[in-house]
């Protein structure tokens, strides 16, 4: 990867359009489906069994009906010897015991016997409070890294920062909602993850920009971005692949429990390197970013003294 | 004379990569399969006891691998898992209620790693296995029950008096006291100012009507009660469950967490977290012999209690007041100084031992602490839901003088003690009732799945990322990979010296670390092909790439610190591990790729004409 040229900015409507389109589906996604959140943030009962032989549903689901949990969703997690039953959760019905009921009714006929896996109850006060710190948790993040890129940087590439990380999230979150995947706790704080990262490789486009602008005076300023993003290029592309790497031995080998994460991540991968480059950038230029804010406003980062 | 660090700055990163060694390597340690003996109501265990403990595991025929006796508790550690099933059932049933039997795994770590405090990481219960319970103290049922008893004692008080009443009673928020007639309305004022300091006055138009409501400050205080009081409880109920490390802590206002590693059994858990518990006071029967009532004559109006080290007491079959008509309970100093247990009871109450220490003043009074358990059990194949009281004698006082409401108990042994006591009383009293607002159990094969999973897929994308790295940077992603393991090794060393819980999401942040820490790396060697490109001179561009670098590496870094700061404030339960490895992983990695690797660099560079890099 030597020396790439490509004309990143002058292209940059194609882009812009092509991005709220896709954002365009993804709130449309959001807002008409939903997102089908975990019990987290529902409250419910979740209880995942093991078998030694592949387990059947229909059996399993009928056993669950005798037992009085009509109720009931039953399906494979991961293989076909996991089983994953959820519950919603019931006015007056006590939690404290439901998962010992659930488990006598399902090994009660002479089924082969689940053993216990995992249980998660979530009280629907607590399922709210999960949900309210989550929310708080991108809020706070999100003004957080506002102000800190416009102190280190400039307003207009914090805006940009932020619109481009908010579209990241944003068709992160409706992939999510198009695919019907499970939006739980860690899915969160995957997302929360993803927000680093993109800010991350926005971060080093406009550390180069900045440095552009304050050393290069015969060009324009579309001409010194176009410049940055294409100097950055091969270090943006190289670090999305050692992401990538680790992202895909986490899908395929970190079991179901950690599948929501990775997914969330593999595609903030490729969204946030795309937003860092075709988003960041061409937003700060629409916002009217100069050489002119940065001569004005910072002298750091481009000492070079000491050098030989 | 470029690109060499001082011999210090060497010295410093040598260091520091030793220290992380150090405190990684407990992790490197297996565990033993061990049964953990303690005293119940955590006091530590004596000399004698320990001895006892040990000659009963001789006695059971298995062989244990070591006996410990430390910080009051003993250890036993075995081979397999059999062997240590089987001294634990053994020892149960030999030294009976007053030790507690817990199963644990115990780290093989040397004597000299753990004499400079280094342990191996700390498992969050997603990776051991156990239970995780959220409870709710239910605040206002605690106000409602404080707001009965005022009702009760200023009825008491009024009666007392002799200031007539018509009614008192809750209403629109208020305790109101309406009387007869205005004239009573002085004696009330005095009562109250008397007795109920407590209590916000609001005067009403009506002159013969007084509003009452707790005062902010008490209620605050009842509430922080009724917290620790079910906190009080719980902690010795989990003491009971044998568990080794249980945690039990408060979170937020009105929140008790705990977790209990390695239970399996959550059924029988939730029904131990569940006990009832009161208590009872009742006059010692001083006038027959205990012996003969051991030997089964127990005279007719008495009952033969226990005392906590199993000694046998006779007490009077008459209760003189409950655990429900206990107010207050705290631990202090007398006007002598010496340890004593405060304790205020209600109205009924305070009459109920007005009458009877009036009579019985040089008497010994004893405290019976009851315990309603119900525990599932198998007999014979078939489950048996079993309900068991179990009555404790917690304390025996002589009554100096005639008391009512407000009473102390002292000649105790120690503060210790009285706080210990002050609390069982409390633990006792009326509590709050609490539910279970969140549950998470994690079986132990899932934990352990949990483990293997975690560490192939860190196994798989470190060796992917190593390779990548060495193929397209040569000598250079040599060293990148280098610096790349020595940042695991200190997140390790750090999680461990921090004892932070390590949790699935946060094995995941590690492995996320090592795909994004080598950024720093990638960032400082494409400037430095850069500026070879430009026709600098190989030692110029090793010098500017990592100049360069430093300040983008800094603010891309800082922004992901920002965002793992939030998520550990907000995050909950395993999520907060995630945080956790992923602020540990940013500072590590900013060490060791700019320092870490830039050392390497220095060695092989350093100092001498270079023609190429091989990058």
């Amino acid at each position: 990867m030597v020396n790439t040229n490509i004309n990143f900015l002058g292209n940059r409507n194609i882009f812009l359009v092509f991005s709220s389109i896709v954002m365009a589906i993804a709130i449309g996604s959001l807002a008409i489906k939903g997102l089908k959140l975990g019990i987290d943030f529902t409250g419910g009962t979740l209880i995942e069994v093991g078998y030694e032989q592949p387990a059947d549903l229909d059996t399993l689901r009928n056993a669950l009906e005798q037992g009085g949990f009509a109720n009931a969703t039953v399906q494979y997690f991961g293989t076909t010897k996991d089983v994953l039953i959820r519950m919603k959760l019931e006015e007056g019905v006590s939690s404290a015991l439901l998962s010992e009921k659930v488990i006598e009714a399902i090994n009660k006929n002479d089924a082969p016997t689940a053993s216990l896996r995992r249980v998660e109850f979530v009280g629907p006060q607590v399922g709210e409070d999960l949900a309210e710190d989550g929310f708080l948790a991108l809020l706070y993040s999100t003004v957080a890294i506002l102000i800190y890129i416009a102190w280190r940087f400039e307003w207009k590439f914090s805006l940009g920062a932020v619109i481009a990380t908010f579209h990241d999230v944003i068709v992160t979150l409706g992939l999510f909602s198009l695919l019907n995947l499970e939006f739980d706790l860690s899915v969160l704080a995957a997302v929360l993850a993803l927000i680093g990262y993109s800010l991350n490789d926005t971060i080093v486009i406009y550390d180069r920009i900045r440095e552009g602008f304050l050393q290069i005076r015969n060009k324009s300023t579309e001409e010194i971005m176009n410049l940055s993003v294409n100097v950055t290029l091969s270090r943006t592309v190289m670090t999305s692949v050692t992401v990538l790497l680790v992202l895909l031995s986490l899908f395929f080998l970190g079991g179901e429990a950690l599948r929501g994460f990775s997914i969330v991540l593999l595609f903030g991968v490729f969204f946030g390197t795309y937003s860092s480059i075709f988003i960041a950038s061409p937003v700060a230029l629409l916002l009217g970013i100069s050489p002119a804010d940065m001569l004005a406003s910072t002298k750091e980062s481009t000492d070079s003294d000491g050098l030989p | 004379m470029q690109n060499s660090y001082p011999l210090w700055k060497n010295l410093v990163i040598l260091l520091i990569f030793l220290l992380g060694l150090v405190y990684a390597l407990p992790n490197l340690y297996g565990e033993d399969p061990s049964v953990q003996i303690s005293a119940v109501g955590g006091r530590p265990l004596t000399r004698s006891q320990s001895e006892q403990i040990e000659a009963e595991i001789r006695a059971s025929g298995v062989e244990s691998i070591a006996f410990e006796f430390k910080d009051g508790r003993a250890l036993a550690r075995f081979s397999d898992t059999d062997d240590q099933l089987k001294v634990a059932d053994w020892l149960r049933e030999k030294l009976g209620d007053s030790m507690t039997v817990a199963l644990n795994l115990a780290p093989t770590t040397p004597a000299w790693l753990q004499a400079i405090g280094a342990d191996a990481m700390y498992l969050g219960l997603d990776l051991r296995g156990g239970v995780h319970f959220l409870l709710e103290v239910d605040m206002e049922a605690a106000v409602k029950q404080t707001e009965e008893r005022y009702v009760d004692d200023i009825r008491q008080a009024l009666r007392a008096e002799k200031a007539h009443y018509l009614t008192v009673g809750k209403e629109d928020g208020f305790i109101k006291v309406k009387l007869k007639s205005a004239e009573d309305k002085p004696n009330l004022m005095r009562v109250l100012d008397k007795e109920f300091r407590n209590l916000n006055v609001t005067e009403p138009e009506a002159q013969d009507q007084v509003w009452l409501k707790i005062s902010e400050q008490a209620i605050n205080e009842i509430k922080r009660n009724a917290v620790s009081q079910n906190i009080t409880t719980l902690r010795n109920r989990v003491n009971e469950l044998g568990v080794a490390e249980p945690l039990i802590q408060q979170q937020g206002e009105n929140r008790i967490v705990v977790q209990l590693p390695g239970v399996q059994d959550t059924a029988r858990a939730k029904e131990i977290l569940g006990t009832t518990a009161t208590l009872e006071y009742r006059l010692v029967d001083i006038e027959h012999d205990v012996q003969q009532a051991v030997q089964g004559r127990v005279p007719v109006g008495s009952r033969l209690y226990r005392d906590r080290d199993g000694a046998p007491i006779l007490l009077d079959r008459r209760v003189i007041v409950t655990g429900d008509q206990i107010v207050d309970a705290s631990s202090g100093m007398d006007e002598d100084g010496r340890a004593a247990v405060f304790v205020t009871l209600d109205g009924g109450g305070a009459t109920k031992m007005g009458k009877i220490t009036r009579a019985n003043v040089g008497r010994p009074m004893a405290v019976v602490f009851i315990e309603y358990k119900s525990e599932t059990r198998t007999v014979n194949g078939e489950k048996v839901r079993h309900k068991e009281k179990v009555e404790k004698v917690i304390s025996v006082a002589t009554i100096q003088g005639v008391f009512s409401k407000r009473f102390q108990t002292t000649g105790l042994d120690s503060p210790q003690e009285a706080r210990d006591l002050a609390l069982l009383l409390r633990a006792g009293a009326l509590a709050a009732p609490v539910d279970i607002v969140e549950e998470r159990t994690v079986g132990p094969s899932l934990g352990q799945d949990n483990i293997d999973k975690g560490m192939l897929s860190f196994l798989v994308g470190f060796g992917l990322v190593v390779l990548f790295m060495l193929v397209y940077y040569k000598l250079f992603g040599m060293l990148a990979n280098l610096a790349l393991a020595v940042n695991v090794i200190l997140i390790v060393a750090v999680l461990s010296i921090l004892q932070a819980t390590l949790t699935l999401p946060g094995i995941a942040g590690i492995i996320l670390t090592v795909g994004m820490s080598v950024d720093a790396n990638v960032l400082i060697f494409e400037r430095i092909k850069e500026e070879l490109r430009n026709g600098t001179s190989p030692q110029a561009s090793i010098f500017i790439g990592y100049e360069k670098a430093w300040a983008t590496i800094l603010d891309s870094n800082i922004t992901t610190l920002l965002v793992a700061v939030m998520l550990f404030a907000f995050g909950a339960g395993s999520v907060k591990g995630f945080a956790v490895t992923l602020i540990i992983g940013i500072f590590s990695s900013m060490f060791t790729a700019i320092n870490g690797s830039r050392m390497l660099v220095n060695w092989i560079y350093g100092n001498r004409r270079v023609e190429t890099l091989s990058i």
